[in-house]
């Protein structure tokens, strides 16, 4: 396959990018999206150019590194995939792709198609876990857990905490993200403790954060990798408007 | 051990090592071994919680064993410092494990108890792990399970709100808890909360996209690390009164593996080089269900759940060379080899025999697919035997999975696997408190050697990461601590200046090869070779020619090698030329080991040392112990310190599976 | 643990984004329960001159004894415009955040993700808000309407859909009224933490009857007019 690409090159966090253009003329279709960026980095060293700066670890879709905006989609054309188990059998012989870095406030770019996603660290840093030390722990069969929450509450927990519902989002809102979060543990009851407080530290964490407000779009759920679900972010509403009825707040 | 080394006694396997003074395990207290965990905790020395906020620890990797261990001694009070090269520590490889978590809770009632964790982890490791570390695995186990819980892991439940646990790697036992496909990523995610609260508590500092590039020791001790900011590419120091290392296994040497692009070996090869001894390198583990090769630019592997190996059928044409497709082979052409060679235990053979198997009829060009290097793994009986609806509920994702990867649809046409490596149970040497041979120096999880001997079982990685993180070195860090806090360490200190000079030169001269090769090309040159000739089954001439080969090769990449950009700043190839260097080093001591060990054990096969079956045959006499290497210089003749391994618990028998 | 200054329930609403899109939430249930009613009361121009004209006097009469004159119609009138503040106020605020959270666009516009009626939600409401000030000034104070102060309801209504492009205007604004209602009746029960997966589509669906109805509801009576239906 031969593909036209077109790449925002950005040398450095404070330096003005751009849309660059290359060619490949050799593109497999059982190559994968990255497999194909890495092609292009390996002819861009030969010619002593700069190669493309990518995020990427696991490559199998479960890390979480790797993202960029495929052709204005986040992850690019196919549902419930990351950027890394994108095949290039999903495009056609002379395209023209165009790939751009997660967009908003909140990730700034470091380099080319390199953004700084630590704000969703922050997020988690401000209640997202059960305040347990170790060793202080019950016998774990001590609370059953309903068979239904423990599924939803591991449909929430598979987030991978990318940030394309960020890329996508029309507000630039982490609001899945952090729903995802808030759903997962307040579904099991060794989350109930600290339910409204964590629900209202996350949100008021990620609106200081520069991160968008959300208005239920629903674009987010339509690029999640993982198929977080809409209705998390009722549940993180439901959460945060209790604890502003009671005023839970941890800090 | 140092003063004997200057006189080596004698020049082993053909000049390519020295044989030094044996090593030895001296924190295991001698009790019964059910009773050794208990006993240690015992006497290990506590620290005043007043002074742990003067001592501070440097966590490298923040996996299940590195978040965990950071969480837990942040809890305790410690100043913790965890370094990660991901952009997150959520990131860390631990996240991709997919199967389980063992622990002898015996919530099925079904005779699991810690002594049969024990027992089956010692049996599973053919014999070449310490007995006493094992135990207190087994033991730990059942903490891990609560802790996860009350962490709000979402493990997999039945309707009565109880934990579900399923038998995996051929236990006879229920043992091992889950959730779904991605437990690996539940149990980090925990730790990684954990991690988060202990940073929002300030008794954590987290250090994302920073390698660790060197160790600073100081009379004798490790008191810090030398690190690269990966954004700005700034070296800087951290200084500290104990170290400890939780940065994952080595099986990135290979090139195409199932770890994750970034997993490197250059933590615990510093280390190594500044005096912790490297154990078992060659103890490598490969999985038999991986998606194959595709082609030339393939850049990494995936693996699918062996529980596929319950339903699907193993065969390749008979016919040598056959590209039919493979649903118009008839039936009578086909070889269901491990259904043949092996009757009693068919398609559910070990790992390592059925990964074997599928490389001998690959060799034998039988194998399919691209290159000749693929089996089929047939669902047509199991979906005409179940009904489709019945295997789709069972293997649905990785179906999916396959086909997104692949884009061929295993309902109709039969997978293509071919084994892949995906664990490395070697790693650095340490005794039962996880201290190395480098005093201040802990290593946690895949990057020690300790629990798993020569073949892990399935779903024990997790429990060694969490046992180590959450519950050993906690306990014996402090012990090691309450001797401190020590003296401070001047940042103007010669061997500080030494570390940080000796990576800029390494960094300077890695920049100004300015060669014609990436980075990747050779990585890709040395993973080829060390999978050739220290994979699945090696044998001594084959080692001998990639211990010819290495050091040429290692030598052109210094040379030759490409890095477009400076260290100034975020560059992805500096990055990776760095882990690939180590790489270039760590590839000849594994051939080394793999070469001096003179037995097939485990993950570790080699063809000269066999059963008239074929099956790997130990030689318990001349090989029972752990093989220590010890660095003293670039290209200089390794020391190899055997620790002699006892079993008083479980005696030594010979596997078999026919 | 640090004392933080949002410890009353009004900075504690307005301090999150959760807790203005609330406020925008509220509000626009108020003026849904208005336009229902509204709109019940609109349908009455079928029923005749008279009917139509008492409706409108009695709207002015309820409650007389209580308030005044015309009393429950000041207060429904204060009530709305300082909810009409609010939902303005919190929706420009909400936009705003947004605006500073993606500061450099996307070179390849994004394909339409989610749903029409929620990309429209701002311009939509700005439409509705333009023609409210013309709706005022037309059948409420009759500044724009072509027949003096003093005529009955009905015939202001008449008169003042005579003009196609007022009726044109109107049902266009009735049009962007029930996209605002569809996508903000969805989006109210998501904000007050009633959608789940289950629910989802049923409520979507039921946002969306709720819409069709009003604005339909709302379009007979111009349509009715322009037709000769209603003279």
């Amino acid at each position: 396959m031969k593909l036209t690409l077109r790449i925002w090159r950005q040398a450095s966090p404070e330096a003005k990018g751009k849309m660059q253009k290359y060619v490949l003329d050799d593109v497999e279709p059982d190559m994968s999206f990255l497999e194909m960026l890495d092609v292009l980095n390996e002819k861009l060293v030969i010619d002593g150019k700069d190669p493309v700066s990518f995020d990427h670890d696991c490559r199998e879709g479960i890390c979480g590194s790797c993202g960029m905006v495929i052709n204005g989609n986040a992850h690019g054309p196919q549902q419930y995939t990351t950027t890394c188990q994108l095949h290039m059998r999903h495009f056609d012989d002379g395209d023209t792709i165009d790939i751009e870095p997660w967009r908003a406030r909140a990730f700034p770019v470091v380099k080319d198609l390199v953004v700084d996603r630590s704000a969703l660290d922050e997020i988690i840093k401000s209640g997202g876990y059960i305040s347990v030390n170790t060793g202080s722990a019950p016998e774990a069969h001590a609370i059953p857990v309903d068979k239904v929450s423990a599924d939803d509450a591991f449909d929430a927990a598979t987030c991978i905490g990318c940030g394309a519902c960020v890329a996508a989002c029309p507000n630039g809102s982490s609001m899945l993200f952090t729903a995802a979060k808030v759903t997962h543990l307040g579904l099991l009851p060794q989350g109930q403790p600290e339910r409204q407080s964590r629900a209202v530290n996350m949100l008021t964490r990620q609106d200081e954060l520069d991160f968008g407000g959300c208005t239920n779009v629903g674009a987010c759920h339509e690029v999640c990798p993982k198929g977080i679900p809409l209705a998390t972010i009722a549940q993180l509403n439901h959460d945060v408007l209790g604890a502003t009825l009671t005023g839970a707040r941890s800090d | 051990m140092s003063e004997l080394q200057q006189e080596p006694t004698a020049v082993q396997g053909e000049g390519r090592y020295v044989l030094g003074d044996p090593i030895a395990d001296t924190r295991a207290p001698d009790s019964p071994v059910a009773d050794r965990w208990s006993d240690r905790k015992f006497s290990a020395k506590l620290v005043n919680p007043a002074n742990r906020r003067k001592m501070s620890v440097l966590v490298v990797g923040t996996g299940l064993a590195g978040a965990a261990a950071a969480a837990t001694l942040g809890e305790a009070g410690y100043h913790v410092k965890s370094f990660c090269y991901q952009d997150s520590p959520r990131r860390a490889h631990s996240i991709a494990a997919q199967g389980g978590i063992n622990a002898a809770k015996n919530y099925r009632y079904d005779g699991d108890s810690v002594h049969r964790l024990f027992y089956d982890t010692v049996k599973g490791g053919d014999f070449r792990s310490r007995e006493s570390n094992v135990h207190r695995l087994a033991e730990v186990s059942l903490n891990i399970i609560d802790q996860c819980v009350a962490q709000g892991v979402p493990f997999a439940r039945e309707y009565s709100g109880l934990l579900d646990t399923r038998s995996f790697g051929g236990t006879q036992v229920s043992r091992t808890f889950y959730a779904r496909g991605q437990t690996g990523q539940q149990l980090l995610l925990g730790a990684y909360q954990a991690l988060e609260r202990q940073v929002h508590a300030g008794t954590v500092e987290v250090h994302p996209r920073t390698e660790m590039l060197d160790l600073i020791v100081v009379d004798g001790k490790a008191r810090g690390i030398v690190t690269r900011n990966l954004f700005t590419g700034a070296i800087d120091t951290h200084l500290a009164d104990v170290v400890i290392l939780c940065s994952g296994g080595y099986g990135n040497v290979y090139y195409l593996s199932t770890n994750a692009k970034g997993s490197n070996v250059t933590a615990a090869w510093r280390a190594h080089k500044r005096g912790a001894l490297f154990a078992n390198p060659c103890y490598t583990q490969i999985h038999p269900t991986c998606i194959p090769v595709s082609g030339e630019y393939q850049s990494k592997l995936t693996l699918m759940s062996e529980s596929l190996r319950n339903d699907g059928r193993v065969w390749v044409p008979k016919e040598r060379g056959d590209d039919r497709d493979p649903n118009s082979i008839p039936e009578d052409e086909r070889d269901y080899y491990l259904e043949r060679q092996y009757p009693s235990f068919g398609n559910l053979v070990p790992r390592d025999i059925a990964s074997r198997a599928a490389k001998n009829m690959c060799d034998a060009e039988h194998g399919v697919g691209p290159g000749g290097l693929g089996v089929y793994l047939d669902f047509s009986d199991a979906i005409e035997r179940l009904g489709r609806p019945a295997v789709e509920a069972k293997y649905g994702n990785l179906f999916e999975m396959y086909e997104r990867i692949t884009g061929d649809d295993p309902y109709e046409v039969p997978m293509r696997i071919y084994p892949a490596i995906h664990y490395t149970m070697g790693g650095l040497w340490v005794d039962y408190d996880l201290r190395s041979t480098i005093p201040g120096l802990f290593v946690g999880g895949e990057a020690n050697f300790s629990d798993h001997g020569a073949n892990r079982l399935g779903a024990s990685a997790l429990m060694q990461g969490l046992s180590d993180g959450y519950f050993v070195l906690p306990t014996t860090v402090a012990d090691y601590l309450a001797a401190g806090p020590f003296d401070e360490v001047p940042q103007d200190h010669p061997a500080v200046q030494e570390a940080v000079d000796s990576t800029r030169a390494r960094i300077d001269k890695l920049l100004s090869a300015n060669g014609h090769r990436t980075v990747d090309s050779f990585h890709r040159e040395l993973g080829q070779l060390v999978w050739d000739q220290c994979g699945m089954a090696r044998s001594k001439e084959g080692l001998e020619k990639a211990l010819d080969r290495i050091p040429s090769l290692r030598e052109e990449f210094w040379r030759d090698v490409k890095i477009v950009g400076t260290g100034d700043g975020f560059n992805q190839s500096l990055e990776k030329a760095n882990r690939v260097a180590d790489f270039m080093e760590l590839a000849e001591l594994m051939c080394l080991d793999a070469l001096h060990r003179e037995e097939s054990c485990g993950g570790h096969f080699r063809v000269e040392h066999q059963t008239e079956d074929g099956e790997a045959q130990r030689d318990d006499d001349n090989f029972s112990y752990v093989a220590a290497w010890e660095y003293t210089g670039d290209n200089q003749r390794p020391v190899l310190h055997k620790e002699d391994l006892e079993f008083s618990y479980v005696h030594p028998t010979q596997r078999s599976y026919k | 643990m640090v004392i933080t200054p949002q410890r009353n329930i009004v900075s504690r609403t307005w301090g999150t984004s959760v807790g203005k899109k609330s406020v925008i939430a509220v509000t626009g249930a108020i003026f849904l329960l208005y336009v229902t009613a509204h709109m019940l009361g609109n349908l009455k121009v079928f029923f005749g001159i008279e009917s139509f004209d008492a409706y409108a006097q009695h709207l002015r009469e309820i409650g007389e004894a209580i308030v005044g004159y015309e009393g429950v119609l000041w207060i429904a009138r204060v009530v709305l415009l300082s909810s009409l503040v609010l939902h303005m106020w919190a929706a420009f605020s909400l936009w705003y955040k947004a605006k500073r959270a993606r500061p450099v666009g996307y070179q390849h516009r994004q394909r339409w993700e989610g749903s029409y009626a929620a990309r429209t939600m701002r311009w939509g409401g700005v439409i509705i808000a333009l023609f409210l000030v013309w709706h005022i000034l037309d059948l409420t104070t009759g500044t724009v309407n072509p027949l003096p102060g003093e005529s009955s309801a009905y015939t202001k209504l008449v008169a003042s859909f005579d003009r196609w492009y007022v009726s044109l205007f109107y049902i266009l604004a009735v049009v962007a009224l029930g996209f605002h209602i569809r996508h903000g009746l969805w989006s109210a029960i998501q904000t007050f933490g009633a959608n789940s997966a289950m629910k989802q589509n049923a409520l979507k669906t039921f946002a969306f009857v709720v819409a069709a109805v009003i604005t339909i509801g709302f379009a007979v009576v111009p349509l009715a007019v322009m037709t000769g239906l209603v003279r």
